[in-house]
């Protein structure tokens, strides 16, 4: 208590209000002077406090729990943490053709979800920032399939996809194309998932785009056109770079985004969605887990797979890191 | 804390949930310099912008048609395109033999808790992080950054093992519980109070003695108001669709909404594709009506927060 008082009454922090505040006339410190001291020393941290006790309790320590049962034999139901195998979860799945699978599917339906759709709402994004006629209906429009969740949007579009019936291949059908089995194959079925994730996203990204691009100072865009500069120029040499560290900020929400996909593939699949489809061709590492954990009922081995999951987000954010370090150096910010 | 560097740059769009509105009062010609506003659009591009249209709404209007049609008349082609006359008893099945109903008011209990308390202690967090010194703050607020690239997938499992043993298996504080306050939520309001809330004001009301939970109520609250609203609704689209821990921890018996059509999809309750497509209506419907209402704030305030977990 006592350190307390001296580092508020001299210390920078709380100096401003303690200032203004009359001194009181006894030598020591008043009960409410020090209540009031107390107040604003545990206050902000009091503040905060609700956010950690509840990432502590939700997700650090699950977190690092799951790591600590990842080493051990654990069935559903079974309390505890069961007996310990050290690696053996590990050693398994590296010998497993499906976490590969499922590693690869990861990766391939992160790469075909994402690239498209945040090129595409690069230029949506600059297409609505010119004046426009209905511009909020257009907006509002983009964004309407976010208010839809994974499930509605996935079973919808099962019926989209559909192989009689479905108003994709009727519109293939248009252009002279035969009809495609969205389900069975290993392209059309991730194509198909994709497409959910785009349709979900794209809209946005294009607004998150639009608004940064609204901050781009205009006479950048005079000088620009001064010199000579067509608008694709002027989008490729002064538009990209100005929003380069927004572009970058979606790249890392959508990558982590595409790295726990689950509920697009699982109900694309309908019956045969927890392993990923009928051969696992679209089956995610986020499937995999569950099949793991749940319907097959090992726990330990799907703690596994959760630890190879932090393993891959370590990776890749050490990868953006790099990659953002590396642009900063060539602004010379 | 990967993230924190590369979300830093972000607060220039973050900082003013404000300002979109103010814009939208000029309507027709924009304030200030920005990329094409001297540029009028020409018929290509409003060409494109019609296709995104079409191809953003077209499956929303045909999970209205579906929903009217029958289970043949969706799997058979031709594919409907205009409304049948099935609605009502499609949604009467799924009212009656899916109990949507039930769904329905449980998403509403776990979404409406999940805003409040998300809300409540964001704004806490975000005013201390905004405006208030203590020690470790920068750590403190890097560290909330960092906690948004964390997917649920690393801790259902403990999690679940810890609902099972205190028998909150299948009830819904299994799901309240895990998201009464999101790290999106802590750094969407600091964003906001960090430019909003003036610092005077909290002086002021220091000077005139009051304790920090006053200056809170009748400081902060009031002027985090607009960006409370915007994020309260973001809150509630979100846990609304909340997908991964509720299909884990809750069954068929006391669903949400989402855990409900993942039993339709997986062809627990029926296998007639109408009714399927009208639980997925039923389940969305909800949301764009507060959509339809509030679109514009809702749009506002995602190019303001430029966050989604």
């Amino acid at each position: 208590m006592a350190t307390s008082v001296t580092t508020a009454g001299g210390g920078p922090p709380q100096t401003p209000p303690a200032a203004h505040r009359p001194a009181p006339p006894s030598p020591g410190p008043s009960w409410r002077s020090r209540l009031y001291r107390l107040d604003l020393k545990a206050s902000p941290y009091a503040y905060v406090a609700p956010f950690f006790a509840c990432f502590a309790a939700f997700g650090l320590f699950p977190l690092i729990y799951t790591g600590w049962i990842s080493l051990h034999r654990l069935s559903l139901g079974e309390s505890g943490t069961g007996d310990w195998r050290g690696f053996d979860n590990y050693t398994r799945l590296w010998d497993s053709d499906q976490f590969w699978g499922a590693l690869a599917n990861t990766f391939t339906l992160g790469v075909i979800s994402t690239v498209p759709q945040l090129m595409m709402a690069l230029g949506l994004a600059h297409l609505l920032n010119y004046q426009l006629r209905a511009r909020t209906f257009f907006r509002v429009a983009i964004l309407a399939p976010y208010a839809t969740s994974i499930a509605a949007a996935s079973l919808v579009f099962v019926q989209l996809f559909g192989y009689d019936a479905g108003i994709v291949n009727e519109v293939l059908g248009w252009f002279g194309f035969g009809k495609v089995d969205w389900q069975a194959g290993k392209w059309p079925a991730q194509i198909a998932i994709s497409a959910i994730v785009t349709w979900r996203w794209t809209g946005y990204n294009a607004l998150i785009y639009l608004a940064a691009m609204q901050a781009v100072p205009g006479d950048l865009y005079e000088a620009a056109a001064i010199d000579g500069a067509s608008r694709w120029r002027q989008f490729v040499s002064v538009t990209i770079p100005s929003i380069r560290p927004t572009i970058l900020f979606t790249i890392v929400v959508s990558t982590i985004g595409a790295t726990q996909l689950f509920g697009e593939p699982l109900l694309f699949g309908g019956g045969v969605g927890v392993s990923g489809g009928s051969a696992h061709q679209y089956q995610t590492l986020s499937l995999y887990l569950y099949e793991l954990g749940w319907p097959n009922g090992q726990l330990g081995r799907a703690a596994a797979v959760a630890w190879v999951m932090l393993l891959l987000l370590l990776l890749i954010g050490a990868v953006q890191a790099a990659v953002a370090r590396a642009n900063r150096k060539k602004l010379g910010a | 804390m990967t993230l924190s560097s590369t979300a830093a740059p972000v607060p220039p769009p973050a900082a003013a949930p404000r300002a979109p509105q103010k814009h939208r009062t000029g309507r027709p010609r924009r304030l200030g310099g920005g990329a094409g506003q001297t540029h009028r659009a020409g018929p290509f591009t409003y060409a494109v912008l019609v296709v995104a249209a079409l191809v953003s709404l077209f499956p929303l209007y045909w999970t209205v048609v579906a929903a009217s049609h029958t289970d043949t008349e969706v799997v058979q082609p031709p594919t409907p395109l205009l409304p049948g006359s099935q609605l009502f008893h499609n949604l009467n099945v799924v009212w009656n033999e899916v109990h949507m109903g039930d769904a329905l008011l449980n998403s509403t209990i776990v979404s409406a808790c999940v805003t409040v308390s998300t809300v409540l202690f964001s704004t806490l967090a975000g005013f201390a992080f905004a405006k208030l010194r203590f020690r470790g703050r920068n750590a403190l607020l890097a560290l909330v950054v960092a906690t948004m690239t964390i997917p649920p997938q690393l801790s259902v499992i403990p999690l679940y093992q810890i609902m099972t043993k205190l028998n909150w298996g299948d009830r819904l504080q299994s799901v309240i519980l895990p998201s009464l306050v999101a790290a999106f939520g802590v750094f969407f309001m600091r964003q906001f109070l960090v430019e909003a809330l003036p610092m005077e004001l909290i002086e002021a009301a220091r000077v005139d003695g009051a304790h920090s939970l006053r200056v809170v109520w009748h400081v902060v609250f009031p002027v985090a108001r607009p960006a409370m609203a915007v994020l309260g609704m973001l809150v509630f689209v979100q846990s609304w669709n909340d997908f991964f821990w509720p299909f884990i921890a809750l069954s068929q018996q006391n669903p949400t909404v989402q855990v409900a059509l993942a039993g339709l999809g997986a062809g627990a309750h029926t296998t007639d594709h109408a009714v399927i497509i009208t639980g997925a209506l039923v389940a969305t419907l909800p949301l764009l009506v507060v959509f339809a209402v509030l679109g514009k704030h809702i749009v506002g305030g995602i190019t303001a927060g430029a966050v989604k977990s």
